[in-house]
């Protein structure tokens, strides 16, 4: 199963007897993502913390026990949290809870998937349980994004059963310069398949290191077949709309929000800057008055193995 | 004939698939964020997403009057999943100031069947639009639990209805947009 997965709406009645019912399909793992999108999904570690980011507007939350910020601060091995958190937090809203895995760590998947949790991102802000394989995630009826720098990046987590891609940015900076390389990426080799004649995607899906069939498919539709969110150093409504503006479907907020001085208030703002990513005038009334944003880390001060984007590629 | 313009509220959700489907089916489809995108509009979609993300955004840019202004003049609504949670009479399970437009005489459960796992891809009869039955998901759905007398039940899924219509005013709780079957929206554009 290298393609989309999806058949035409006719032949699959064809298929199916009347009432029937089919849950875990790459339709209803994918159609999760739609409904999330022009939305933003916020990094909480308590459940107050989960109904603040609620009653802001966010489309999700993502339970963890520290955020990247601090996982970066503090270091040691980062891994999937606490099930007691997750479930507290999962209690606490009504809206998609996700929880990441490590990449590659199967069972901790399993564990999240036993836990209901609506999503699993297997995320590079963990640390890496498996340098050579990411989770076989067609093996899951939990939807699952994943990380990505560039379109080959996209394409190998689709093929592996991703249903949802963020691009990677560089998670607990709140620098948003590696958020908008990964989506700049990302789009410039959407756009150069796009171009491409037929005969020439064979050699396209080699330097890629994506399926043929994948890669015609994104060549023909000149999309992603999954929903694309930004994420990795957000931390103010210009950088949300920013964001949106070079084309991504919505936001991953991590630290930005609970490492500044007023969150709700921030909150809301980047809830309302991701509607309103292309009128100004509403950027600017949004913006004021937010208190304090995230310190952050320039990334070009980073040392190369303080990169996590490099991490699953 | 002009084709009809119908609006598709654009706050957040599942926007694209609606105004993919709409023009298909020959409608002129514009997104709305602001008041005055409702100027002169004949139909309004409201789309899957998250209702308590739209009522915020409703709430703080002042949509509330105005788009109950626009269906008081006789704009009709087509609401899938959160939109149907929006146009309910009553809502259970939401936030306590949660935002309902009241349009049709339903209450309605979110998350009515549970969390992501049970969402499912469903072979629906609706005698509405004839044979064969249309594939639907039903993404952490709502449920509608009781219906006023002047509620038409198109179909049930798990013994509640599914898909409802009052007045000018089609409610479903699942995606027809999603599997991408047309023939409801086409159903909403001739009840204009």
């Amino acid at each position: 199963m290298f393609g989309s997965g999806l058949g035409h709406w006719s032949e699959r009645i064809d298929m199916a007897q009347n009432g029937h019912v089919e849950t875990g399909t790459a339709r209803i793992k994918r159609g999760l993502a739609e409904m999330l999108k022009g939305g933003v999904i916020m990094d909480v570690v308590t459940p107050d913390q989960a109904e603040l980011a609620q009653e802001a507007g966010a489309v999700a939350v993502m339970a963890l026990e520290r955020v990247p910020a601090d996982i970066r601060a503090q270091g040691g091995v980062a891994r999937m949290s606490d099930p007691g958190l997750i479930k507290a937090i999962m209690g606490a809203v009504s809206i998609p809870v996700m929880a990441k895995c490590r990449i590659g760590h199967f069972v901790e998947a399993q564990i999240l998937e036993a836990l209901g949790i609506d999503y699993i991102d297997e995320s590079e802000v963990l640390t890496m349980a498996d340098e050579e394989n990411h989770v076989d995630k067609w093996q899951f009826k939990t939807p699952f994004v994943c990380g990505a720098r560039d379109l080959g990046e996209a394409l190998r987590r689709i093929s592996e059963g991703a249903a949802m891609i963020r691009t990677k940015g560089e998670a607990g900076t709140g620098d948003v310069v590696e958020a908008v390389r990964h989506m700049r990426a990302v789009s410039q080799g959407i756009r150069r398949l796009h171009g491409l004649r037929s005969d020439e995607l064979a050699s396209a899906a080699k330097e890629l290191g994506a399926s043929l069939e994948l890669v015609r498919e994104v060549s023909e539709a000149g999309k992603l077949p999954v929903v694309n969110f930004s994420a990795g150093g957000i931390a103010t409504p210009a950088d949300a709309a920013l964001m949106m503006q070079l084309g991504c479907d919505g936001n991953f907020v991590g630290s930005g929000i609970f490492k500044s001085g007023d969150p709700l208030r921030r909150a809301q703002a980047i809830v309302q800057a991701t509607t309103y990513y292309d009128k100004p005038e509403i950027l600017a009334e949004v913006s004021e008055n937010l208190g304090e944003p995230m310190v952050g880390i320039s990334t070009s001060s980073l040392r190369p193995e303080e990169l996590l984007a490099v991490r699953g590629i | 004939m002009s084709p009809a313009e119908i609006g598709v509220l654009a706050l957040q959700g599942d926007v694209r698939e609606h105004r993919e489907i709409l023009e298909r089916c020959g409608a002129e489809v514009r997104a709305v964020r602001l008041p005055a995108d409702l100027e002169g509009l004949r139909a309004l979609v409201i789309p899957g997403g998250e209702s308590t993300t739209m009522s915020r955004l409703i709430q703080r840019f002042d949509l509330l009057g105005p788009l109950q202004e626009a269906f008081a003049r006789g704009m009709a609504a087509m609401t899938t999943c959160a939109g149907t949670i929006l146009a309910a009479r009553e809502i259970r399970d939401g936030l306590t100031d949660q935002v309902r437009l009241g349009l049709l005489d339903i209450v309605v459960r979110r998350n009515a069947f549970g969390r992501q796992r049970e969402s499912a891809e469903v072979l629906l009869d609706i005698p509405a639009v004839g044979e064969p039955p249309v594939l639907v998901a039903f993404i952490r759905a709502p449920a509608i639990e009781e219906v006023g007398p002047e509620v038409e039940v198109l179909a049930t899924y798990r013994d509640e209805p599914a898909a409802v219509r009052q007045g000018r005013h089609l409610a479903l709780t699942f995606h027809p947009e999603i599997t991408g079957d047309p023939r409801l929206h086409r159903m909403f554009l001739k009840m204009l």
